[in-house]
Order: structure tokens, then C-alpha cells, then sequence
């Protein structure tokens, strides 16, 4: 059907305009292109509603794990296609606002794109129809307001209440994620609509409670509910056009919205009526309360959010159809005034420079356009008849009148719903009056003025739907909410009649009382609320310090208080227990195994006996050297190194013996590059104290002990008889599948190309962790002066200070400069020979390096640097990037990402060459590789150009 | 040959954890190397051993000709990685040393 293809395309828009618009240099383009991708969204939104109003649900589905359930599925029905209209229509008009209210200087290409991939992201929750992926938006929109409230990073005050946010409603997410885990459990799937089927068996199951406390969780954190509303009043650092979307019609609507989502599954029992029911009337009361005594504007429109949130969220937990559809219906009417009350003032502290009710005052002479606007706004806020709010409000009274949990609970429900709905007139009375009647000040930074046409549209736009809502209800929001509800709630929706005048009834007096009474609280209060701060009893009621002493405890206090039950702060402990831990492993496996000695043993070779005697030998001098002697132990494990090497070899590995030599000589480099920067050591034969002797005891017995049940688990694993491993199938197929003779240079390449990608990826991670290490690296002071032989050489003439080798050594020198292209030549053919014979990328690639590292040895930083443009990042991006792109190459073809394709090809001159893709990755690989290393090593070789310049500078270096 | 193998192994991992133990960053440094060798040639030594036999495949030759492949490229993976942590370690060692004036692998808190 074409209406489900517009699915994908109003999901992907949003992001991909993202991408786009952060791409911008110009305010202009960044705000014309969000602009358009809203106006896209909208068009296309529209464009689905013949299908919304026959009652259909659109659906479009990606497979993607079937066996799990996983499958990205998008679903539009009447309610995902109201919340739609909202995300996409109030983006478009904050977006309007916003490129005339952002400080001039600004480029706005970061905060188009933030709203861009915030729109994208609700648009992903409201129309998800996977329970898991809905959590999956629902934490990207955590995530993207966290940066769209601290979009002003400067400012501790943003990025405090972006921080808040982000902790309080990023783990509401995790609680919801593990309430949909459950959710999915019990109904059998994660599809929505399975969910929505399954209501009744959900009800009924042991985890019912369970889930309902998470999924609760989730929500209320999200829509800023008591107890966890502290953390909407401290997101009002953001800019105004930030708080006018996410904290009207978005971010704060996605709690109400999945309540309502999960309502026909979750809804109806007592444990819903009291847990979203109470957190609804607290907030609600509360909210209104703590609005009424603030100062500043925003916090008066928060802490109002907070209340209406309320209300919405009290409407669901009464658990009955025309409560939802009120919800529903208030749901849309907030977001309009909501918004625009934002905008408006946005616009007075735009104009004026502040935001304190104290300070502003008669601004319907400077600003009348505005002023109108606003009083229209604040009083379909208030609930005055023929505006929006009045609606919806008086749909709520009646459900109120009505909570079937008996008449007690009727009239407290009621009496509460009055007591709020007064203090909320009085705030919007507070709001009008003291910013745009009464007397007009002069000491306003700034000399007021009406705004720009532009910023006052949006205003106007949202106003005018109030209006037009309030007195044409039927004709304007009648069909739309009718399908929203019957989404929601089926055949079971209730009638309701959307009309102005329902005559005279209980909801009507109940309206009245709240207008009089907040009237008559505004004339009483309105000067006391001038003088005074909020009262010491509403500040009880703010949990944020709370979450502050608990933050506090969790991140601080716990943390110190475990720190000295583990014995984590030194590593020689640690160590010991890991090494302990290992033995204590591995001899509980193999206790009491019965081994058998399959294989005969090999015939010893004189030769090779002798070789580790050698080894074995050279190894214990090392490790007895290398606390007072560095160079001798590091000599040393080069030779042992080496023996390793001809040890391979002998055992039919040439490749592991080439590997092992070149990665032997890079190694040695880099460590003898570090040695002049360790402290000086001199042996000094004193007697070891008993309890150094203990320590060297208890060490040594636990190496004899490791290398001991090291030893007789090789002997046994090599006398044992090897079972048919995966080997055969490798040497089976490396030529048929890989095409090439070298099945290690096959394997590495193509059957576990993966692997090697993987690998390299880790490898130019720790260059590049080695390159910013050095960067900032302070040498302690007294390794920063110039060493003893470069003192001496500095006496006889010889030393200039940067080539101080060059004279010395002019013979070695030469012979090595020569011999850099030689070594350079081998990488080259080792290369290319890799995929038949012995050799590959790995080899190559630290092959050439080591020959970049000779010329360094040879003629110093300088003289290299100066006749070579080394750009080792260049290298290991670019073979990042080979290795990806050849994987990603496969994909084109249809195949799964890295399957490789051989082939010989008979080319003029060179005659039959074999040709596969997996010498492209091993190219990568090569690159990559060759990268890596030299970046390592020349940075490090760098640390000894260091002293001529800054090395006495520490600060700049 | 298996005696001797399995004797290398020992020793050379004997000495790793002995260095390992030692409180000198450098003497770490030097361990890690030593055990990496005995790790190393103790899984190349698990898909047995065999001398003269064929690293590389050749035509008509039987199955049982060859050298084991999977081992080799498991070691080759693993030299290349220890080569990066070896060379983080120092620059770590380096940094530690540079920060805390001493060369102690619990850097300020060691004894000098």
C-alpha cells in the first residue's frame, strides 16, 4: 500500500536533515532546511489521514532478528498520527521562532541539527511498533535533550540542569527497558500489537505489578511527575525555542504518550489508579502551587507544566475511557497554549532582557501584538470559556466527578481537581498581569518594543488554534481525536460530546469556582507574592535535593566507603591475587583428569635443546637484570625473542617466525626509545631486609608454581592426540574459497577477516592512545637534561644538539641509510607475496616501518622529517578505510560484509596473476599496520626533540 | 622435543610472573614480554608439533602433509597485539614515571 511507505521516509527525514544541517555554515540554510524537513513531515503526516479516519492502522516492517523478535516496525494509527502532527507542526513553528531569537551570532547549524534529530528521534517513539525499539527512541530523545538543554555549554546553570535531566529521565528509560523486557515476556513478543492483544493475560500475571512500577517509572520521569518533577524546572537554562518544543509538546509528552500506548494493556486495576492516579494529583496540586510563587517566567510556565502534566496523567490513572480521551484531548490543547506561552516569553525577554515578574510590568504599550496573543494563550491556560482549555478542563471535571472508587474519593478527587484548577487561573493572572498591565517600568535593560513579524507568527499560529479549538471544537479537533481515541481504546470508546455549552451542570460550577476563587487569590496575593520568596512548605516538597544527597552518595560516599574493603590500590597485590586466582583455576580443572599419552614423543634434537638452553637461560638472566642492569635484560629478552623465532621456523611456521622477528625488532626500539626517560638505578649489594626476603619467597614460589603447571600442561596438550579441529576445513578450502597457498595468510585475511579487522582497529586505537599520551607527557625533572654521552659528545665538538649520532656513527649510518629502501623492498614483497607464500600484511607493514625508524636512528628527526612526509595517521586511516571498504564491497554484490572473491586473471606481459579481494583487505591491513607502528615510534623519538625547544617549559610542551 | 617445549614454556613463564611481581615498571614491562612468549608458544604447541612439514599448500599433497594453520593464526594475531600493549604499557610507564618522579607501578604511593 503507497500510505505505509510514507513510514520510513517520515523517520528517516528528521535525521537525515539532521546530518545535513549540521553540515551548514549559514543561519539562513540551517533554519530553512529544518523548516522544510518539518514542513516534509507535516505534508506527509497529513497525507496519511484518510487513512487515520477510516480507522486503519499503517504498518511497514524490517525483518531483522526474527528468532528474537527483533524486527524494526513502524506503526502510525489515530494517536501516533496526533502526537505526529505535534512533533513535526509545533518543529516547524519553534524552528521559525528560533532563527529570529537566537543571539545574531550564532550559526544555528548545531541547534537545527539537534532539533533535527531530537523531531526524528520522538518520531521514532511515537511511531514505534516494537516495544524495544520505542525504548531505543526513547532514550535518543534523553539523550539529544540532554544537549539541546545544554546547548549554551558555557553556562554552569545549562549544563548542571542538561546533567540532571539526563540522569533522571535516561534512567527512567533503563527502568522502562527492563519493564518492557518483562512486558515482551509475558505477552510472548515485543510487537505492539501482540502487547495490546495480550492486555487481559498481562493483567492477570504474577509480574503484573512489576512491570507496571517500571514502565511507571519510565513515564513519570520522562513527563517531569512527582517526585521526579525537579528536574523540568532546572531545564529551563535552555534557550527559549528549546524549552518551547521539548517542554511543551515533546519530550515531556512522550511519559503521557506511552502511558496512553500501554493503556489498554496496563490500565484499570487498582494498582494503576493509585500509583499513576496519586503521582498525577500530587503533581498537579503541587505544580500549581509552586508556579503561583515564582518569579521568573520560564520557572511559572515549568512548574505550570508540571501541573497540567498532572492533570493529563491523573485523567489516565482513573482508568476509565472518557478520562483517556480527556487526556488525549488535553494532551493536544497544553502543547498549543503551552508552547506559545513559551514564545511569548521568550519574546518579552528578548525585547526587554529580563525574565523577573518583578521588574517587568505594563508591556501592552510597547508590545501589543504580543500582549494579545499572550492573554489568549494564558487563558485557554486558565480554563476561560471559549478557549481550549476551558474544554478539556471541563471533560476533566467530569471525570473527576466520577473516579468509581467511591463518593470519599469523589469528593476529595474533586475538591483537589477545584483547589488547582483556582491556583492555575491565578498563575495565568499573574502571568498576563504583571508582565503586560499595570504600571510600566523604566529600569528595563533593554527598551522594549514589539518583536519581529517572524517571532510573533509562531505565536499567532497557536493562538489562533486555541481560539478556533475553543469555539469550534467539533469542526477542528472532532475527527482527530476521535481517531486517536479509538486507537487508544477500540470499541470501547465512550461518547463524549465535544460541544461549548453542555448547560448547566456540576463540571460548569466547578469551572466557575475555580475562576472566581483564583481571581479573588490574585487580588489577596498579588502583592505578598511580589515580596516574598517561596514559602519554606513548597520547598519541602522539592525532591531535587534529595536526588542531589543521593547522587552525592552513590557517585562520592559509596565509592569511599568500599574503596578499603578491596585491596585495589596496589598493583603488586592485585597481581599476585590474579595470578593466585589463575592457579587456584586452573588446577581445580584439571584435578583428577586421567590424561592419555596418545602421541609417542618426538625424538630430541641436540640442536634445538641446545637453542633453549639457551633461551631458558637468557630468560632468567633477564628477569634476574632488569631491576638494576636495563639494557643487558632488555638485550636479553631480544634473545629470547629470537629463539622463539628459529623455533617457529623449525617447527614448519615460517610465518609466525617472520612475524615474530620484525615484531621483535620493533619492540626492542620502542622500549630502548622509553629507557632514557626511567629513573637512574645503580646496584647497590646491600643485604635484604626478612621481610624482602619473605616477599622475593612468596613471589618466587608462586612463578616456580605458574611456570610449573605451565610446563606439564603443554607436555600433556602436546602428548595428547590432536582432534579433528576446524584446521582441516581451512586446508581444505583455503585454495578453493581464498585462493591463495598461505592458509595462516587465508585465514587472517578471508575466513576470519573479521577478526583482522577487528585487530587493526585496536591497533591504530593504541597508537593513537600512545600519540595523545605523549602529547601531554611531562618527563620528570631529572631526566630532562642532556644525557652523559651526549655531554661528552657535546665537549669533544661533536654535538649540535638535534643529530648527535650523525658523526659518530657516519659508517653505521651510512650503511643503515642505504639499507632503509632495501628493508622498505622486503615489506613491498612480503606483501605481495603474502597470500602464497610466508609473508602478508602484518609482516609488511612492521617491516617498513622498521625501516622508517632506521632512518630516524641514522640521521635523527630532523634530517628524515625534512626529506620525507611521514603521515603515519594518514597511513592508518587510509587502511582503515581499504579494509571497510572492501568489506562493505561485498555488500554491494549482495554478499554478507567481507566475503572475499578470488579469481586468476591473465593479464598482457605478467601472464596468469591470481587476483582475490582479499588482497585489497590485506592491503588495508598493511596500511593500517604500517600506520600504527610508525606513529608509535615517531612519536616517541619525538620525546628526545623535545629538550631543545620546551623541554624546560613544561606548560607548552 | 615435547620435554623441551613444554620446559621453555615453564621457564619462560616462571619468569614472566616473577617480573610481573616485581614493583619497577620496567621489570613489568620486561615480564609481560617473557609471559607472552611462554602464552605464545604454548598455543602453537597445541596443535602439535611437526617439523619438515608443509606451511604451504602444494598440489597433490595429502591433508596430513601440513603444518597446523589455525594455531599460527591465532599467534600471529597475538604477537601483533602484544606488540600494541607493550608499546601502550610504556608510554604508560613513561607517563607514570613523569607524573609521580619515581618508577614504582603504584607511581606517587610506592616506595621511591
Amino acid at each position: 500500500m503507497t500510505l505505509d511507505a510514507a513510514l520510513p521516509a517520515l523517520l528517516c527525514l528528521p535525521f537525515a536533515g539532521g546530518l545535513l544541517a549540521a553540515c551548514m555554515h549559514r543561519r539562513a540554510a540551517a533554519t530553512w532546511l529544518t523548516m522544510a524537513v518539518a514542513a516534509a513531515g507535516l505534508l506527509l503526516t497529513l497525507g496519511t489521514w484518510p487513512a487515520m479516519a477510516a480507522g486503519q492502522v499503517l504498518r511497514w516492517t524490517l525483518p531483522w532478528v526474527p528468532a528474537l523478535g527483533l524486527d524494526l516496525v513502524l506503526r502510525v494509527d489515530g494517536l501516533a498520527w496526533l502526537f505526529l502532527v505535534l512533533v513535526f507542526g509545533i518543529g516547524l513553528l519553534v524552528t521559525a521562532y528560533a532563527r529570529y531569537y537566537m543571539p545574531g551570532e550564532d550559526r544555528l547549524s548545531r541547534l537545527c541539527a539537534l532539533l533535527l534529530v531530537f523531531m526524528g528521534a520522538m518520531t521514532g517513539v511515537v511511531t514505534a511498533g516494537n516495544v524495544i525499539q520505542l525504548v531505543f527512541f526513547w532514550e535518543l530523545t534523553s539523550l539529544f535533550s540532554f544537549l539541546l538543554i545544554g546547548y549554551w555549554n558555557h553556562g554552569a546553570s545549562a549544563r548542571e540542569g542538561a546533567r540532571t535531566a539526563l540522569i533522571v529521565t535516561a534512567s527512567g528509560g533503563l527502568c522502562l527497558f527492563a519493564g518492557m523486557l518483562l512486558l515482551g515476556q509475558v505477552a510472548g513478543s515485543y510487537d505492539l500489537d501482540t502487547i495490546l492483544g495480550a492486555g487481559a493475560a498481562i493483567r492477570a500475571s504474577a509480574q503484573y505489578p512489576v512491570i507496571l512500577a517500571l514502565v511507571a517509572l519510565g513515564a513519570l520521569t520522562k513527563s517531569a511527575q512527582f517526585p521526579f518533577h525537579f528536574w523540568l524546572p532546572q531545564a529551563m537554562s535552555a534557550p527559549t525555542p528549546v524549552s518551547a518544543y521539548l517542554h511543551s509538546a515533546t519530550m515531556v509528552k512522550a511519559g503521557v504518550f506511552l502511558l496512553l500506548r500501554l493503556w489498554p494493556v496496563l490500565a484499570g486495576t487498582q494498582a494503576w489508579f493509585w500509583a499513576i492516579g496519586g503521582a498525577g494529583l500530587a503533581s498537579l496540586l503541587l505544580g500549581a502551587v509552586a508556579a503561583s510563587f515564582q518569579r521568573d517566567l520560564k520557572a511559572v510556565l515549568a512548574y505550570s507544566t508540571v501541573s497540567h502534566l498532572g492533570l493529563i496523567t491523573m485523567l489516565l490513572g482513573l482508568g476509565n475511557g472518557l478520562g483517556a480521551v480527556a487526556a488525549i484531548f488535553h494532551i493536544v490543547n497544553h502543547a498549543t497554549f503551552k508552547a506559545s506561552l513559551f514564545m511569548a516569553a521568550g519574546a518579552v525577554d528578548h525585547e526587554t532582557g529580563t525574565r523577573d515578574l518583578r521588574r517587568l510590568g505594563g508591556l501592552y504599550r510597547a508590545m501589543p501584538i504580543t500582549a494579545g496573543l499572550a492573554v489568549v494563550a494564558s487563558a485557554a491556560m486558565a480554563g476561560v470559556p471559549l478557549l481550549n482549555g476551558f474544554l478539556s478542563k471541563e471533560m476533566f471535571f467530569a471525570v473527576a466527578l466520577t473516579t468509581t472508587q467511591g463518593p470519599v474519593t469523589d469528593v476529595v478527587v474533586a475538591t483537589l481537581a477545584v483547589v488547582a484548577s483556582a491556583f492555575s487561573v491565578l498563575y495565568s493572572l499573574r502571568f498576563v498581569v504583571g508582565v503586560f498591565f499595570g504600571r510600566a517600568r523604566d529600569a528595563l535593560p533593554r527598551v522594549p518594543h514589539e518583536p519581529l513579524r517572524w517571532m510573533r507568527a509562531p505565536i499567532g499560529l497557536l493562538a489562533l488554534a486555541c481560539l478556533l479549538v475553543g469555539m469550534l471544537p467539533a469542526a477542528t479537533i472532532g475527527a482527530p481525536l476521535a481517531a486517536a481515541a479509538h486507537a487508544v481504546l477500540g470499541a470501547a470508546t465512550p461518547a463524549y460530546n465535544l460541544a461549548v455549552w453542555h448547560g448547566w451542570n456540576a463540571p460548569l460550577l466547578m469551572s466557575a469556582m475555580a475562576l472566581v476563587g483564583g481571581c479573588v487569590g490574585f487580588v489577596l496575593l498579588r502583592n505578598w507574592l511580589n515580596r516574598h520568596d517561596v514559602p519554606a512548605w513548597v520547598e519541602r516538597f522539592d525532591t531535587r535535593r534529595l536526588y542531589e544527597r543521593g547522587l552525592a552518595w552513590l557517585t562520592v560516599d559509596l565509592p569511599a566507603a568500599l574503596q578499603p574493603a578491596f585491596p585495589a590500590r596496589r598493583l603488586q597485590v592485585q597481581l599476585r591475587l590474579i595470578v593466585l586466582v589463575a592457579l587456584i583455576a586452573a588446577g581445580a580443572a584439571t584435578w583428577g583428569a586421567t590424561m592419555r599419552f596418545g602421541l609417542a614423543p618426538s625424538p630430541v634434537d641436540p640442536l634445538f635443546a641446545g637453542l633453549w638452553l639457551l633461551g631458558g637461560v637468557g630468560a632468567i638472566a633477564a628477569a634476574r637484570r632488569a631491576k638494576y642492569h636495563r639494557l643487558s635484560a632488555l638485550v636479553l629478552t631480544g634473545g629470547v625473542g629470537l629463539v622463539l623465532c628459529v623455533s617457529f621456523a623449525w617447527l614448519s611456521a615460517p610465518d609466525l617466525a617472520l612475524t615474530q622477528l620484525v615484531v621483535e625488532a620493533v619492540t626492542t626500539i620502542v622500549l630502548l626509545l622509553g629507557l632514557r626517560w626511567l629513573p637512574k638505578r645503580v646496584d647497590e649489594h646491600s643485604t635484604p631486609t626478612v621481610r624482602e626476603r619473605v616477599r622475593r619467597w612468596r613471589d618466587g614460589s608462586l612463578a616456580v608454581l605458574a611456570g610449573g603447571g605451565l610446563a606439564t600442561l603443554a607436555y600433556l596438550a602436546m602428548r595428547h592426540p590432536v582432534a579433528d579441529s576446524a584446521s582441516r576445513f581451512y586446508l581444505e578450502n583455503a585454495y578453493a574459497q581464498g585462493g591463495g597457498h598461505n592458509v595462516v595468510n587465508v585465514i587472517l585475511v578471508d575466513f576470519r577477516g573479521f577478526d583482522t579487522l577487528g585487530e587493526i582497529t585496536v591497533l591504530v586505537i593504541v597508537a593513537l592512545s600512545v600519540f595523545t599520551l605523549l602529547r601531554r607527557f611531562r618527563p620528570a625533572p631529572e631526566s630532562i637534561g642532556v644525557p652523559r654521552q651526549q655531554q661528552l659528545q657535546a665537549a669533544v665538538g661533536h654535538d649540535d644538539g638535534v643529530t648527535p649520532m650523525v658523526e659518530d656513527l657516519r659508517i653505521p649510518g651510512l650503511i643503515i641509510k642505504w639499507l632503509a629502501p632495501v628493508v622498505v623492498m622486503l615489506g613491498v614483497h612480503l606483501f605481495l607475496r603474502g597470500h602464497d607464500l610466508p609473508g602478508g600484511g602484518f609482516a609488511a607493514g612492521v617491516a617498513v616501518s622498521v625501516a622508517l625508524i632506521f632512518l630516524y636512528m641514522a640521521r635523527g628527526a630532523r634530517w628524515v622529517e625534512a626529506r620525507l612526509r611521514v603521515a603515519p595517521l594518514r597511513w592508518a586511516a587510509l587502511g582503515l578505510l581499504i579494509a571497510s571498504a572492501t568489506g562493505f564491497g561485498a555488500l554491494a554484490f549482495g554478499q554478507p560484509f567481507l566475503t572475499s572473491h578470488a579469481r586468476h586473471l591473465a593479464l598482457p606481459l605478467l601472464g596468469e596473476l591470481p587476483l582475490a579481494s582479499a588482497m585489497l583487505f590485506d592491503l588495508g591491513v598493511f596500511g593500517a599496520v604500517v600506520g600504527a607502528t610508525s606513529l608509535m615510534l615517531v612519536a616517541l623519538a619525538h620525546q628526545s626533540l623535545r629538550r631543545p625547544h620546551r623541554g624546560d617549559d613544561p606548560e607548552t610542551s | 622435543m615435547e620435554l623441551v617445549l613444554a620446559l621453555a614454556i615453564g621457564v619462560l613463564a616462571g619468569c614472566g610472573v616473577w617480573l610481573m611481581l616485581r614493583p619497577r615498571t620496567f621489570q613489568a614491562i620486561i615480564g609481560l614480554t617473557l609471559l607472552s612468549y611462554a602464552v605464545n608458544l604454548f598455543i602453537f604447541c597445541i596443535g602439535g608439533l611437526r617439523t619438515g612439514a608443509d606451511p604451504v599448500l602444494r598440489a597433490g599433497a595429502p591433508l596430513t602433509q601440513y603444518a597446523d594453520p589455525l594455531p599460527q593464526a591465532l599467534v600471529l594475531t597475538a604477537i601483533v597485539i602484544g606488540f600494541a600493549t607493550t608499546a601502550l604499557f610504556l608510554v604508560v610507564l613513561l607517563a607514570s614515571r613523569g607524573a609521580s618522579g619515581n618508577d614504582h607501578v603504584d607511581g606517587p604511593d610506592g616506595t621511591p
